[in-house]
């Protein structure tokens, strides 16, 4: 509306929009290159049959491919794998990160240290974290988990306690972003609030819960919303935790899309599973950015 | 005395705090450290030091796998943090201080970037660096990084430029500064610490990716440390060379270690800075 009324430009404004397209066209133009040329190519290969080994055979078949990844067991096995990792991860995060994000924000003493600890695992290559976790917990690569605990097979031939370590590498390797994303909205809570209910006779939990919760909304659901989409893309410690499913058990979305493209090289299935695991991004972002607007809404009383 | 219990209780925080932090780092170190005979014992303290795993005749520095990969990493992740940073520079510049149409949009952009599956385009980048002849180069690697570190670097940027007094610059004019002296010695100083925060975390990134790594490179040429950790064989393919891997591991932990400690406070501001006033 406020376009219908259009006042004529002034030179100095024009001459502003034209310096500030200017600067943003490099960073513009090189995110949607890379981007959105190759998305688009991978949506016309997953329409194709297209295998690197057969060359001669490329055609056009349509959403056969999609048919074939849609009714294998082993894509929703997948699925399963990366939703159940999805969810047990992020959720220990957010009460873990909560927990130190707290603690970051009320210690006594010593708030650099605590800082430096916890950006070690942030700062962290998440091929060496999982390497860590990996070499602990293997039997055959002498790890000393399994002699601490007397366990008499190898952990990580097993699905359930491959699980496990993923899931601990994940929350050690994510637990001080959730963090310190979450100090940040702990900030913003005034203690005068906090000081208000003390003096009516509040809980420290009645506090958190009443108070510190839901003014903290929209800085946990951003954190939320980051950490899912992440943790729906593992790669890095899948990929190594399992040894790339060699004897190991457990394998992703996006490693069985790596898998399918790079070591079958049949890149018509392998972008229909990269094409997918785009969708379900769309998806997932799509349900936060909704949760994030009503919260928001909620918070400055606009409603809709 | 409830002072000294409440310091008590802190101090029991603070131990566990650390040792959950540092815990699985020292557990790599210290198999760095064990001799080929003792590598599997699963001891927690070796029973004899030995730096074989880094010096010794096979140790890693003597296998051109590591070393090459370690120069790549270095190479690879510096250029892709000199050009992203200074990209988006230029466009967090304009998005704090100019008014134009499509503002939002480069901003939606990003945001849209910074939650883009890197999977669901290696395919086609695999295919298409082969065609251009960018597979297995530093650049095949340099591209994406930049690309997917712009969204954080043009984040934290405009929230560090958005707190920037721009008026000095106007004030250094009337104090008789050209516009160049004015840029250089009011404003570079003014945003020196946001650039170099941000290029801290975009460097984290790069230096930390996988996924392109292992799909668009082969050899030693531009193979980085993370994708070479992956390769090192061992004695079977159901065993990696346990001492080369927590002995690289360790090599490429000690910059990070580095930077945490020398810039934890400007890493913590450019993190939150980026995600709340973003």
């Amino acid at each position: 509306m406020a376009r219908a009324a259009k006042k004529p430009l002034t030179d100095r404004a024009r001459a502003e929009r034209k310096l500030g397209l200017l600067l943003c066209a490099p960073a513009g133009i090189v995110m949607l290159a890379v981007t959105a040329y190759p998305i688009a190519n991978a949506i016309y290969l997953s329409l194709l049959r297209s295998d690197l080994r057969f060359p001669g055979q490329r055609e056009f078949i349509g959403l056969d491919n999609y048919v074939t990844v849609l009714s294998s067991s082993l894509w929703w096995k997948d699925v399963l794998h990366t939703v159940i990792l999805t969810l047990a991860s992020v959720s220990l995060e957010l009460v873990l990160g909560m927990l130190l994000a707290l603690v970051m924000h009320r210690a006594l003493f010593a708030r650099g240290l605590l800082r430096t600890a916890a950006l070690i695992p942030y700062g962290i290559v998440t091929v060496v974290a999982a390497f860590a976790w990996r070499l602990a917990w293997s039997g055959s690569e002498g790890g000393f988990v399994p002699k601490v605990l007397g366990l008499s097979t190898d952990p990580l031939t097993q699905t359930s306690t491959t699980y496990l370590v993923a899931i601990l590498a994940e929350v050690w390797k994510t637990t001080p972003f959730m963090a310190l994303l979450l100090l940040a909205g702990l900030a913003l809570v005034p203690d005068e609030l906090h000081e208000a209910a003390k003096v009516d006779g509040a809980t420290a939990w009645q506090r958190f819960r009443r108070i510190t919760l839901p003014l903290m909304k929209p800085a946990i659901l951003v954190a939320l919303l980051f950490r899912t989409l992440d943790a729906f893309r593992i790669f890095d410690s899948v990929y190594v935790i399992s040894n790339n499913g060699v004897n190991r058990p457990l394998e992703s979305v996006s490693v069985l899309g790596y898998n399918t493209l790079l070591n079958r090289l049949n890149l018509g299935l392998g972008s229909a599973v990269s094409v997918l695991i785009f969708v379900f991004v769309i998806f997932i972002a799509a349900l936060f950015v909704k949760g994030l607007g009503t919260s928001l809404d909620e918070q400055t009383g606009a409603g809709k | 005395m409830i002072g000294t219990r409440r310091y008590a209780g802190w101090g029991a925080v603070h131990l566990i705090v650390l040792t959950s932090a540092l815990f699985p780092v020292l557990w790599i170190l210290s198999l760095s450290l064990k001799t080929s005979g003792d590598i599997a014992d699963g001891r927690l303290i070796p029973r004899a030091f030995s730096l074989d795993n880094y010096f010794g005749a096979k140790g890693i520095f003597k296998q051109s796998i590591f070393t090459d990969a370690l120069f790549n990493s270095l190479i690879i992740a510096s250029i892709a943090t000199v050009i992203s940073v200074v990209l988006a520079a230029m466009a967090a510049y304009a998005i704090a201080r100019l008014e134009f149409p499509g503002k939002r949009l480069i901003l939606v952009a990003a945001l849209a970037i910074a939650m883009f599956p890197p999977i669901s385009i290696v395919g086609p980048l695999f295919n298409l660096w082969r065609d251009l002849g960018l597979f297995d180069t530093k650049a095949g690697l340099v591209i994406p990084y930049m690309t997917f570190t712009l969204p954080l670097a043009i984040y934290t940027l405009s929230a560090f430029f958005r707190d920037i007094p721009w008026e000095l610059e106007q004030a250094a004019q009337m104090d008789g500064a050209t516009p160049a002296q004015a840029f250089r010695k009011v404003i570079l100083p003014l945003a020196a610490p946001g650039i170099f925060t941000t290029a801290i975390l975009v460097f984290i990134f790069a230096w930390n990716d996988f996924v392109f790594a292992i799909s668009l490179t082969s050899t030693g040429r531009a193979q980085t440390v993370p994708a070479a950790l992956s390769q090192f064989t061992g004695a079977s393919q159901f065993t990696a060379p346990v001492g080369s891997v927590a002995a690289a591991a360790v090599v490429v932990t000690i910059p990070i270690i580095i930077v945490v400690l020398f810039f934890q406070r400007r890493i913590v501001a450019g993190l939150t800075a980026g995600a709340v006033k973003g």
